[in-house]
């Protein structure tokens, strides 16, 4: 059994760490609520972005010289996955389960003979993918500097991802982020954005458009658009969610350790009492003794 | 029914303005400056750098912008646009700021025709502003 004294001193230690959890859990929540904030503000501009996107591919008659960036290179052998995590950890299984999704979806990728390509954005993702798939990354980008995700900096992420893109270097483009949807759950995500997949949404109206100047023109010009908004989506809910799975992992830490210092004292207590017992004990059987 | 039409401005960071009693729009349209009214047929299209005029019973706006997509459609106006600014709340320091900027851009020689002629546009647009 451990010294009075150790405990005393596990006691002290576990205390300042729930201090630490404690400011840190405060700390995520005013940043969340910012994160959150923006997230939800930013949603009006991808969703308008897709709608146009959708009534404009609609509306294009020639499909065939359509625009690669909307219809695909016509392969799809060559796989580019952007894994967008945090830069900083702490922040309980934020980051393990957007790599455990990438991870699933790499490997079908790669028993399907198809070749595979990462662009790592955000410091963590980079450390735990290196170590198993170290040759497939081909960049990795972190976002230290910037305070909050701004789209001065996914623009970067897309032009470079266009730039990668009519180089040839890839068929199909895969971002993954982590959707918030509230404090305690964040669901991984899987979003193909070259070519676009505009499947299941069959909504649109019939009405046609005018265009000016015409569909091609319009279309060449908002397709790399739309790749930095979705990427800036993916950046806004991505840093909502890191917030929230911070605020609960940190909550959950000063939980615990609030316990475990109750059981901790519960244990010093009874040490003590044991110690005082056993010295009367010791006292009066030795004045009996006389 | 009111004599006007809805519009709404947004960037990537939020919902900018909405407005719903305009009563004219102009946007610098890549082929030219184009006013919508109430009823226009719907169209899409982009724009160049330049001047945003929203007419309403309100009052005039005057929004300065680089770049964006403008879509209408049953009497609603939408503008996506990640740069923009509000002449109202443009001092001269941040004119010439942002067209110190656009000069710079314009003056380099390692970019395309296009995104030339944009600098040179907003360089143009900007100093109308002073």
């Amino acid at each position: 059994m451990a010294s009075l004294d150790d405990l005393k001193k596990r006691i002290a230690s576990v205390k300042s760490t729930q201090k630490i959890t404690k400011a840190m859990k405060m700390v995520a929540a005013a940043k969340l609520r910012r994160a959150q904030e923006s997230a939800e503000k930013g949603r009006p501009y991808s969703e308008k972005m897709n709608n146009v996107i959708l009534n404009l591919s609609n509306g294009i008659s020639d499909k065939e010289n359509a625009p690669k960036l909307l219809s695909g290179t016509g392969q799809e052998k060559t796989h580019l996955c952007v894994v967008m995590t945090s830069d900083r950890g702490l922040c309980g299984g934020f980051n393990s389960n957007i790599i455990k999704k990438a991870k699933s979806y790499f490997a079908k990728i790669l028993n399907e003979g198809k070749e595979l390509k990462i662009i790592t954005v955000g410091s963590k993702g980079n450390d735990q993918l290196k170590r198993v798939y170290g040759d497939k990354i081909i960049e990795n980008i972190s976002f230290k500097e910037s305070k909050n995700a701004n789209y001065f900096d996914a623009d970067k992420v897309g032009k470079m991802v266009i730039e990668k893109f009519e180089a040839g270097e890839f068929d199909v483009c895969t971002i993954f982020y982590n959707q918030f949807k509230n404090v305690i759950t964040q669901i991984p995500q899987a979003q193909q954005i070259i070519p676009l997949n505009n499947e299941g949404e069959e909504n649109s109206s019939e009405e046609s458009y005018e265009f000016e100047p015409d569909e091609d023109e319009i279309l060449s010009n908002l397709l790399p658009k739309n790749i930095s908004t979705q990427i800036f989506k993916a950046m806004l809910e991505n840093s909502a969610s890191e917030q929230g799975s911070r605020m609960s992992a940190m909550d959950n830490a000063t939980r615990n350790a609030g316990e475990m210092v109750d059981k901790l004292t519960i244990e010093y207590n009874r040490s003590r009492q044991a110690a005082i017992t056993k010295e009367l004990i010791e006292i009066i059987s030795g004045a009996e003794s006389l | 029914m009111s004599e006007g039409f809805k519009v709404e401005i947004v960037n990537p960071e939020k919902s900018f303005l909405v407005k719903d009693d305009v009563s004219e729009v102009v946007v610098p349209a890549f082929e030219g400056e184009m006013g919508i009214l109430k009823d226009h047929i719907s169209i899409i299209s982009f724009l160049k750098p330049g001047i945003i005029k929203i007419l309403s019973k309100s009052g005039d706006e005057n929004y300065y912008v680089e770049d964006g997509i403008v879509e209408f459609k049953n009497n609603n106006l939408s503008i996506l646009t990640s740069t923009i600014f509000n002449l109202a709340d443009m001092d001269k320091s941040k004119q010439q700021d942002l067209l110190k900027q656009a000069e710079e851009e314009a003056n380099k020689t390692d970019i395309n025709d296009q995104s030339k002629y944009l600098a040179d546009q907003k360089v143009e647009v900007l100093k109308t502003l002073n």
